[in-house]
């Protein structure tokens, strides 16, 4: 992952949230390495953090945020470092968007979709005049499939796969250069999500806009991975390429998880992991995943290092 | 497979009444063996859920019967004896359970009303159920409520529920659809265990065909309110016949980093009102098997094509036209 040019990067990323039982440590250490035009998907189970990881890489903190701190390089240059309001003018939605968990339900029911599409445009004043921007609006429907007569429709009016469309469609608007989908399949129905993952597919290689993609749903990530992290209580447990991470996982969490996916087109045995991940209030010292581990030994109790391991990465004992 | 038919479901039709009629479950058919476990796949808006809580009794049916171990389940009295030997796992674990109520008080009602007047004889009947679901030890877990609990453990509980009455059948409503990938297997196998040492039939609802090869003796496929394709698990998934389920077969991905390259293909449309569903066969529309002059005029019956494969699909009408297309595989 990091042979390339490196166009967008993350180091040491971490964001906790004060509560009243102590800080949550949701995003702690992560970093990952993303070349242009590349697809990341970070998968992992409910409570790991890859939504505030989300929220990180955006800025969009809550109010109770603890700590923040790490560096998010676009074509080099550390956008952490810049003034919040420089921040919002010049990067978010205009460089790096996001579609949100749950997008589809997030749309304003009062307002027609095609306005809702144009704001970025017009907030950003990346449109000359508002027919400026509903002309861009009806070509950036016209490219996730939207009929343009859905422009002047309300989200109530729009079935959910067309609402994701429209949610994306606000997101591309503006041309990023990255967009993170947070679960932007997971409520969808199986015809629905196989439709929205070709349109990512054909973006990605018509604008070479980077995505990272964050979900529960391996067998979907696998749909438009390049690259794959493994997430697992706050942290990276791993990183490769995503046929290697797909034939091969590395780290035991990684395995585990694999082997609890169903195939429609193979037999295999199912096995769950048993336990259930740590409390992010005051995790384990040492490997968070020590606890359900079989592999595990003495030097579990301090924390792994990312291993470097060929050209992957993995924060295990096992590989050093 | 054990032949002793638990359930018989025909002609079965649930209607909501707006300003017309919304035609959730529109002529619906089958036979469930004791012991025998069936999935019930379809997207949303097939009418697979209107189906479970029809067979459970919690919505009237417009037409048809119900038939559950021989007798017909109508009136009132019946209704609750019939309700007293089907358990339901619900799709929202959380939204399930009482949350001013402990573990034991939730075990305890069921056994309450449905006349269990002695505490000693429903404790220990709540332990027992509760050994069984994994919820152990079971003293930490009786004084407990619902939010001090993971979701895996919710949809436990939630089974236990569903079984503390020693029912016959399950039915089960998209019972992982919110639990993650690992807790998902978890509770399928637990399902499966009781399934197997109890002689259980289970109805599993799920929009999730990937896991149905792993749980379920037979499928059934819906589409607009009606089962288009029923067969065992096995010859479902190898030798789809109707052109929705080979699409629907064709669009679910395996982790597999090849699918990176892959477009799928999707069949146009969306799924069908069911306020005013498209007449002849619903997924004429969609089909890219379309026969004109004869998908869109008549609703197609049961074929079966293979002893045990039925499949409502006019390809499949040896009197006519065509041969049936080659199954698409991804």
């Amino acid at each position: 992952m990091s042979a390339g040019n490196g166009f967008f990067s993350v180091e040491d990323l971490r964001l906790h949230f004060r509560t009243a039982r102590g800080p949550v440590q949701a995003v702690d250490g992560v970093s990952f390495t993303l070349d242009r035009g590349r697809a990341l998907v970070v998968v992992g189970e409910s409570g790991c953090g890859k939504s505030s990881l989300a929220r990180a890489i955006l800025r969009l903190l809550p109010r109770n945020v603890h700590a923040y701190s790490g560096s998010v390089r676009l074509n080099g240059m550390d956008v952490m470092r810049l003034p919040e309001e420089q921040f919002r003018r010049e990067i978010r939605w205009t460089r790096l968007a996001l579609v949100p968990q749950g997008a589809m339900n997030s749309l304003n029911p009062v307002i027609r979709v095609g306005d809702q599409a144009a704001e970025p445009l017009l907030i950003h004043g990346r449109a000359g005049s508002p027919a400026a921007a509903r002309q861009s609006v009806q070509e950036v429907f016209h490219e996730v499939g939207v009929p343009r007569d859905f422009l002047d429709r309300y989200p109530f009016e729009l079935s959910g796969g067309m609402r994701q469309r429209v949610a994306l469609a606000t997101a591309l608007v503006t041309k990023p250069d990255l967009i993170v989908l947070d679960e932007p399949t997971s409520a969808l129905d199986v015809l629905t999500q196989a439709g929205i993952m070709n349109l990512l597919k054909t973006i990605k290689r018509e604008t070479r806009t980077n995505f990272v993609l964050i979900t529960h749903d391996i067998a979907a990530a696998s749909e438009i991975a390049d690259d794959a992290a493994v997430m697992y209580a706050g942290q990276l447990v791993e990183t490769s390429r995503a046929e290697q991470f797909y034939r091969e996982p590395l780290h035991p969490y990684s395995r585990a998880l694999m082997a609890s996916v169903p195939t429609l087109r193979a037999e295999k045995t199912l096995e769950f992991i048993p336990g259930r991940p740590p409390s992010l209030i005051n995790p384990p010292p040492g490997c968070r995943f020590a606890d359900r581990c079989p592999y595990r030994f003495d030097k579990c109790s301090e924390e792994p290092p990312m291993l470097k391991v060929d050209n992957r990465l993995v924060k295990c004992w096992l590989y050093r | 497979m054990p032949d002793e038919v638990l359930l018989t479901v025909r002609r079965l039709r649930t209607w909501f009444e707006l300003r017309r009629f919304v035609r959730a479950v529109d002529g619906v058919d089958f036979e469930l063996h004791r012991g025998e476990a069936v999935a019930v796949v379809g997207e949303s808006g097939s009418g697979k859920s209107t189906l479970a809580k029809t067979i459970l009794g919690l919505h009237r049916p417009r037409q048809g019967e119900i038939i559950f171990e021989g007798r017909e389940v109508g009136g009132e009295k019946d209704l609750r004896r019939y309700r007293s030997r089907v358990g339901y796992v619900q799709q929202d674990p959380y939204g399930a359970l009482p949350p001013f109520m402990n573990v034991q008080r939730i075990l305890e009602e069921p056994l309450a009303i449905n006349g269990e007047a002695n505490p000693g004889a429903r404790m220990q009947r709540i332990r027992e159920v509760l050994d069984e679901v994994r919820l152990s030890p079971v003293e930490d877990f009786l004084p407990r409520f619902p939010h001090m609990l993971s979701g895996g453990q919710q949809q436990r509980l939630v089974v236990a529920r569903a079984m503390i009455l020693r029912p016959q059948l399950i039915v089960a409503d998209e019972p992982v659809s919110m639990l993650d990938a690992s807790v998902r297997i978890e509770i399928l196998q637990l399902l499966r265990g009781l399934q197997a040492r109890y002689n259980l039939s289970i109805i599993y609802i799920t929009h999730d065909l990937s896991t149905v090869r792993y749980f379920c003796e037979r499928v059934f496929v819906m589409y607009g309110g009606m089962i288009i394709e029923q067969a065992s698990t096995d010859d479902l998934l190898r030798n789809p016949q109707h052109p929705y389920t080979q699409a629907l077969l064709a669009a679910i991905p395996d982790p597999d980093p090849e699918n990176a390259s892959r477009v799928r293909v999707v069949p146009p449309g969306e799924p069908p009102s069911l306020l005013s569903p498209p007449s002849g066969c619903r997924f004429h529309p969609r089909c890219p098997a379309f026969m004109k002059g004869i998908c869109e005029v008549q609703i197609p019956p049961d074929f079966e094509p293979a002893p045990g494969h039925r499949v409502a699909c006019w390809l499949y009408d040896e009197r006519g036209q065509g041969g049936p297309p080659a199954p698409s595989r991804a």
